[in-house]
């Protein structure tokens, strides 16, 4: 593999910030591969997990932040338990995903995944909890090319009393508002 | 003995997983230990939160643990893996990091010392129920062979959850054995069903749901049990959709550990949600009859 990497990244305080941010020391990583090679999702990812390491390491910054990878991470944690360096990569995942987030470096590629997020926490903030249906109607208002796929399983799901109309509202649900502003 | 119940979102009534919760209470009401709803409970963020804000996963999830210190209870049952994970985790960062204890205890308005054991749902049937079940079981199903499916949330992190084997758990399978059925030894027991990503990336989840299906059939299970909403509505309610696309039948029911439990000690099929299922449970119903 081959990645274009300028002086001013490699001087950067990328590896630093990311360590400070997560408390995770990734000059351990010695690239053994074991988190790749247990990553069921690594068939898809456009940069292995241990690379994505490696692009800590070294100050890629734009790689790791603007990566599929981050987004496509299931957070299954099976890369944090088989470690044999005790590298959290899975805590690290969140970490970089919280970052491309700050930069606007997502990648457009994995909007679904991003806008899927969104969606489940805009319906945490109005409500306090999820309320499916319209978590799922904000959803694919926001990925229309997405709305047919679930035509045969929503309508099941009401059917069998599986998705509620009525939003579930808690009492203390202007207390979970605060609590979103003072978490921004 | 009084426990907290966080049910979270998935499992109340009118959400994709109501059987799950329905088992899991009627099972309480039958054996005990008594649940008791924690007041105003709020979402846990799941991985939509901790995937994209650490500092508001914390604080969604530590506020109901506060709310479980406030009304007095030592410890809580959430029996969905995502929800307990979050909160064991939350509880163990903030007992970690004074900062962020800090900036979480202001953000919920209220104080958190840390003293709540939170139980996911095996645990609490390994730590109470277990005599019980052997008291009051009133059914042996009949040769029925079940591959116990924990998924990632209830093993890993286990340095953090410190339940179980994260590699190879063995606690649904005594629990299988305890109602009479027989465990089936399989390879796929903690490998992930791609989880969350059943909306924004169903074609990972059909991959990853696709080879614990055929892993849990050609290992000869008659169904599959669960304790985890996520990785029932994708084994349950995608199966037509995963045979689709890898054209292979396989029929095979996905049972909540609750439901197995509420059918050994005679508690009646729709009262247990059975009927709830995507994939018909008859077969699992009548191995009991």
């Amino acid at each position: 593999m081959k990645i274009k990497i300028t002086t001013k990244e490699l001087k950067s305080d990328f590896a630093k910030e990311v360590e400070e941010r997560s408390g995770i020391d990734v000059k351990k990583c010695y690239q053994c591969g074991k988190c790749t090679a247990g990553c069921p999702v690594a068939y898809e990812m456009d940069y292995m997990p241990n690379q994505i390491i490696r692009f800590v390491q070294i100050g890629a910054k734009r790689e790791a932040l603007t990566s599929r990878t981050i987004w496509l991470c299931a957070s299954c944690i099976t890369c944090t338990t088989r470690c044999p360096k005790e590298v959290k990569i899975a805590e690290l995942m969140d970490v970089l995903r919280e970052m491309s987030l700050e930069e606007g470096l997502a990648n457009p590629l994995e909007k679904n995944i991003t806008t899927f997020h969104q969606s489940f926490l805009n319906s945490v903030k109005k409500h306090g909890r999820i309320s499916e249906l319209w978590m799922l109607n904000e959803y694919k208002m926001k990925r229309p090319k997405t709305a047919l796929q679930d035509l045969i399983v929503g309508p099941q799901m009401l059917s069998k009393g599986k998705l509620s109309f009525l939003p579930h509202d808690i009492k203390g649900k202007d207390a979970v508002k605060r609590i979103f502003e003072k978490c921004k | 003995m009084r426990i907290g119940y966080y049910p979270g979102c998935a499992i109340t009534m009118g959400s994709s997983s109501e059987e799950y919760g329905t088992s899991v209470l009627r099972v309480a009401e039958a054996i005990g230990p008594e649940l008791e709803e924690i007041h105003d409970w709020n979402c846990c963020g799941a991985s939509s939160a901790h995937a994209t804000n650490h500092k508001l996963s914390t604080a969604l999830s530590v506020r109901n643990i506060s709310l479980a210190e406030k009304y007095g209870f030592k410890e809580i049952l959430a029996p969905c893996p995502m929800c307990s994970q979050r909160l064991i985790i939350s509880q163990k960062d903030i007992a970690d990091d004074e900062k962020l204890k800090k900036d979480v205890e202001d953000a919920i308005e209220m104080p958190c010392n840390g003293n709540v054991k939170i139980l996911n749902y095996l645990e609490l049937i390994k730590n109470y129920c277990m005599d019980e079940i052997a008291k009051k079981k009133k059914k042996a199903p009949r040769d029925l062979k079940i591959a116990s499916y924990y998924g990632c949330l209830l093993v890993r992190p286990p340095k953090v959850l410190k339940f179980d084997d994260p590699e190879n758990p063995k606690s649904m399978d005594e629990i299988i054995e305890a109602i009479g059925a027989i465990p089936v030894d399989w390879e796929f027991k903690t490998n992930c069903c791609g989880g969350g990503f059943t909306l924004s990336r169903t074609d990972v989840v059909l991959k990853l749901t696709n080879d614990i299906l055929e892993c849990a059939v050609d290992a000869g299970a008659d169904a599959i049990a669960v304790a985890c909403p996520m990785c029932h509505a994708n084994l349950d309610m995608r199966q037509k959709k995963i045979e689709k696309e890898y054209n292979r039948k396989f029929d095979i029911p996905i049972v909540y550990i609750s439901e197995l439990i509420g059918l050994a000690l005679d508690l009646g099929p729709i009262s247990l949600g059975l009927n709830k299922h995507f994939v018909d449970t008859e077969s699992v119903v009548n191995a009991f009859a």
